[in-house]
């Protein structure tokens, strides 16, 4: 390509994303896709087309997993990594892929055309292990499917063409056609009963907007995402924030390890949600609503894409709202690139408008400055499509759901060690011990509630109730049996939260890196009983100093596994007795300058 | 005319003005909260949380949490103390810090709380990361290995100097300052005079051709340590139209 030509399809692609800078992670995403990678030329050129300092492309680019500063090929094979995955055997795939490959994770062919690399939750552990190639998804690998994959690849590079067998329910649907499966195993009255579309919007334009808040209030709907915020609360504070703009968010960025039911919920649920969204825009006063979309979810583009067409065609979105002349709205999709950080909201507000997923310093709040500076709200997927169902079934309905302080129903997305990993809706108030019958889960040791970030629980707590008085949770339930060793679960999520560190604040960028130092010293049996209460602090530091959810949650685990499982890391401990640490191995520490030198160091036992 | 609002500092009830940060407020009052990445004349940042304080128990960075009305604000005490040793320690193992051979030595702030925390050695492993130095620019010299990603060369870049030179590059541990150039430092528009070439904490951006023109001994805090009576009140109090201390 001429560097005339090169230039050109940068400009066009820059070009097509009016605004410019607010929209530089679609414009990145466009060139990576064009290009395979986002070069110094590329830079260069986006950043003097749109005229901004190159240094603040970069700054993006630079920023997310799925975008690359430096060549790749055409083709990225991208194990999930996480600990379910592990326990269904990721290890084994990946030393298929790289045998089959000839190259080492992270390398990428000779022949430049494919990547291998690994990366964090997909989103899919009720069929790990599982990995992304390129936009496509493939579910349940074994050594013959990781060998057949490479095979075909090398013959056709389309990723496309891996789907041998389309998944249940939409997963089969032309624009989705992916392998996935859908594993709804527990279907509630709130979002998995038969929703059509207008089933609540002329209901809610029939009232006034204050009037819907006062629903949701009603309903006492308070937000899935995990912090449980009351969502009529929340858009109340946006609808009377001043400003000309207003904007509802759909963060549909589901990046908790283990959690997945967002992702069945965009599949056979499209217009519940989208629906909400709309009722959403009426109550604050939104014209714009945006759905960011996770980079991991690509495959659900075309099909989300559709179902708002549809919904456009038949007046439920756009201009005049089902005849409503003063009633205005639209929703774009935000693509994600790779960043669980993004799942936080002022983060996410970052990432829409095109910077580093950096969250934000609060105050001021979304609410009263949000996306481009405008009173935002931003709302869980599973919160908007409650508010659709309590709009058509009406609030009191909606309220005698669940239980005392935690309304409706929750979707549980269980993986692990159980009979049927998959979605569960369940009321407010379900004891995990119940939870846990359903799923066909025996000889638990311990369960992870509400991902990474959550907590780390034993049978002492499985009479505990899932709501948000009790254990509150996003959805993500993880099941260990007894086999597992938990110090590999807390090690898991450490490399978890050091990968995904946005890098803002010292306690988290610095001190989740050496909580991973120490909890790797004590699996392998070097720490030392001093080592280990140097990391119990550390944690309280990171989890009390921390700027945003990421780090202060991050020791959540680490912390509960010290409560409750002391013996755990008991039985690992060596009394230290050499006038070394456990931990300090000379031969390694001399093998550099024994290399240099050509001889054994004085000091060495090999001598 | 700001509202004046009253709250509680260190058992002390203080005045400040609706808003001020708690950091503004406290300098305003005489009372010194650690820090590093907030620096007067720049926009708070939030990033170092060396200034953490509790507010109504609460942890908070004192940089950015405005002050209201009845807040009862903790600046200093054991937990605090140990918290911020912490975070100064995680900033020395997260980096590459030779203190006996940086021309900062003295004069660096990352260095001078270390010696108020009565840091040694740091307790956490060394991280020992591969960080690059760039000598490209003519009068300018930045290490990465002693940068501790305060921020304040970019925010003095953008808001003083008028200039977009610096931005940070890449994400987590591997975050990094990256240069408005693909060509290193000497590529930029950065000058030897700019503003943001004297707001390094510590010794990762320099200037070329001044090394020891100060002996080590009589240095900054060779002289007064950081934090004393003696060097708040030589670089004054409160600064005017929401400017920080």
């Amino acid at each position: 390509m001429t560097k005339e030509a090169f230039q050109a399809k940068i400009q066009e692609i820059c070009r097509r994303y009016e605004p410019g800078p607010v929209r530089l992670l679609d414009i990145l995403r466009e060139v990576q896709a064009s290009f395979g990678w986002i070069s110094d030329d590329a830079i260069d050129e986006i950043a003097r087309t749109l005229r901004m300092p190159r240094v603040e492309v970069e700054s993006t680019a630079s920023f997310y997993a799925f975008l690359s500063c430096r060549p790749v090929g055409r083709v990225a094979i991208r194990l999930c990594d996480d600990i379910i995955d592990r326990m269904h055997g990721m290890e084994r795939i990946q030393r298929v892929f790289e045998g089959e490959l000839g190259i080492r994770l992270g390398e990428t062919t000779p022949d430049g055309n494919i990547t291998l690399t690994r990366t964090a939750c997909i989103g899919m552990s009720d069929q790990a292990p599982a990995a992304l190639v390129n936009d496509v998804v493939v579910t349940r690998l074994s050594t013959d499917l990781a060998r057949t994959i490479v095979a075909e690849l090398r013959s056709h590079l389309d990723p496309t063409r891996l789907v041998k067998q389309v998944g249940d329910g939409n997963n089969a649907h032309e624009l989705v056609n992916a392998m996935v499966e859908n594993n709804i195993r527990l279907r509630g009255p709130v979002i998995f009963a038969p929703f059509s579309p207008g089933d609540a919007l002329p209901k809610a334009l029939a009232m006034t907007p204050v009037e819907v808040i006062r629903h949701v209030k009603t309903a006492r709907l308070r937000g899935r995402g995990g912090a449980g915020f009351p969502t009529g609360m929340k858009w109340e504070f946006t609808r009377n924030a001043p400003g000309e703009r207003r904007f509802l968010i759909c963060n549909a960025d589901e990046g908790e390890p283990g959690t997945f039911k967002d992702r069945v919920i965009l599949t056979e649920c499209p217009d519940l949600l989208f629906e909400g969204m709309t009722v959403g825009g009426y109550a604050i006063g939104a014209k714009e609503g945006i759905l960011y979309l996770r980079g991991e979810y690509a495959y659900l583009r075309r099909f989300l894409e559709a179902v708002l067409e549809e919904r456009r065609r038949n007046g439920l979105l756009g201009k005049g709202i089902l005849g409503y002349p003063d009633f205005d709205f639209d929703i774009r999709i935000q693509m994600g690139a790779g960043a669980y950080i993004c799942g936080e909201e002022t983060a996410l507000i970052s990432s829409c408008e095109g910077l580093r997923g950096d969250p934000k310093n609060r105050p001021p709040f979304p609410a009263q400055k949000g996306y481009l500076g405008c009173p935002t709200a931003v709302n869980n997927v599973e919160t908007l499509c409650c508010v659709a169902r309590i709009i058509q079934e009406g609030a009191g309905w909606f309220a005698q759901q669940g239980s005392d302080g935690s309304s409706g129903t929750k979707l549980l997305s269980v993986s692990g060690d159980c009979k049927r990993p998959g979605v569960y809706e369940v009321p407010f108030g379900t004891s995990l011990a119940r939870v846990l019958e359903m799923v066909g889960a025996e000889g638990v040791q311990a369960v992870q509630v509400g991902g990474a970030s959550g907590h780390l629980v034993g049978p002492a707590d499985f009479s505990r109730h899932i709501c948000f008085d009790d254990l509150s949770t996003g959805g993500s339930v993880m099941v260990f049996s007894a086999e597992r060793d938990l110090l590999e679960v807390v090690e898991a999520f450490q490399e978890f939260f050091t990968d995904e560190s946005c890098g803002y604040c010292t306690p988290c960028r610095a001190g989740n890196p050496v909580m991973l130092e120490y909890v790797r010293r004590i699996r392998s049996g070097k720490a030392t009983r001093r080592e280990v209460d140097t990391l119990r602090t550390l944690a309280g530091t990171v989890k009390q100093a921390s700027r945003c959810g990421l780090g202060q949650t991050s020791p959540n685990a680490l912390l509960d596994l010290f409560e409750k499982f002391p013996q755990v890391v008991e039985s690992r401990l060596q009394a230290v007795t050499r006038d070394v640490l456990p931990s300090f191995d000379l031969e390694t520490a001399l093998a550099e300058a024994t290399r240099v030198v050509g001889r054994p160091s004085v000091h060495s036992s090999n001598r | 005319m700001s509202r004046t609002i009253t709250f509680i500092l260190d058992d002390e009830v203080v005045e400040a003005q609706a808003g001020q940060t708690i950091l503004q407020a406290a300098v305003a009052a005489g009372k010194y909260i650690p820090r590093l990445c907030a620096q007067k004349g720049l926009s708070p940042h939030g990033s170092c949380r060396v200034c953490t304080v509790l507010v109504n128990g609460r942890p908070q960075a004192s940089c950015t949490q405005p002050v209201a009305e009845g807040i009862v604000v903790v600046t200093d005490s054991p937990e605090l103390r140990e918290l911020r040793k912490q975070i100064i320690e995680l900033l020395f193992v997260e980096g590459n810090h030779f203190c006996m051979f940086c021309e900062k030595s003295g004069n660096c702030e990352l260095q001078a709380l270390a010696y108020r925390f009565g840091i040694t050695a740091p307790r956490f492993p060394y991280q020992f990361p591969r960080r690059d130095v760039d000598a490209t620019h003519p009068g300018l010299f930045l290490d990465r290995n002693r940068c501790i990603l305060c921020a304040r060369c970019i925010r003095a870049s953008k808001e003083l100097d008028g200039k977009n030179v610096f931005q940070f590059i890449g994400r987590g541990r591997d975050k990094r300052l990256g240069v408005n150039s693909r060509n290193g430092l000497g590529g930029t528009e950065a000058e030897t005079t700019d503003r943001a070439a004297e707001v390094c904490p510590v010794g990762a951006l320099l200037r070329k051709r001044e090394g020891y023109r100060i002996p080590v001994g009589r240095r900054k805090y060779d002289l007064v340590p950081i934090g004393s009576e003696v060097e708040a009140g030589g670089i004054g109090a409160a600064g005017e139209g929401g400017q920080h201390e």
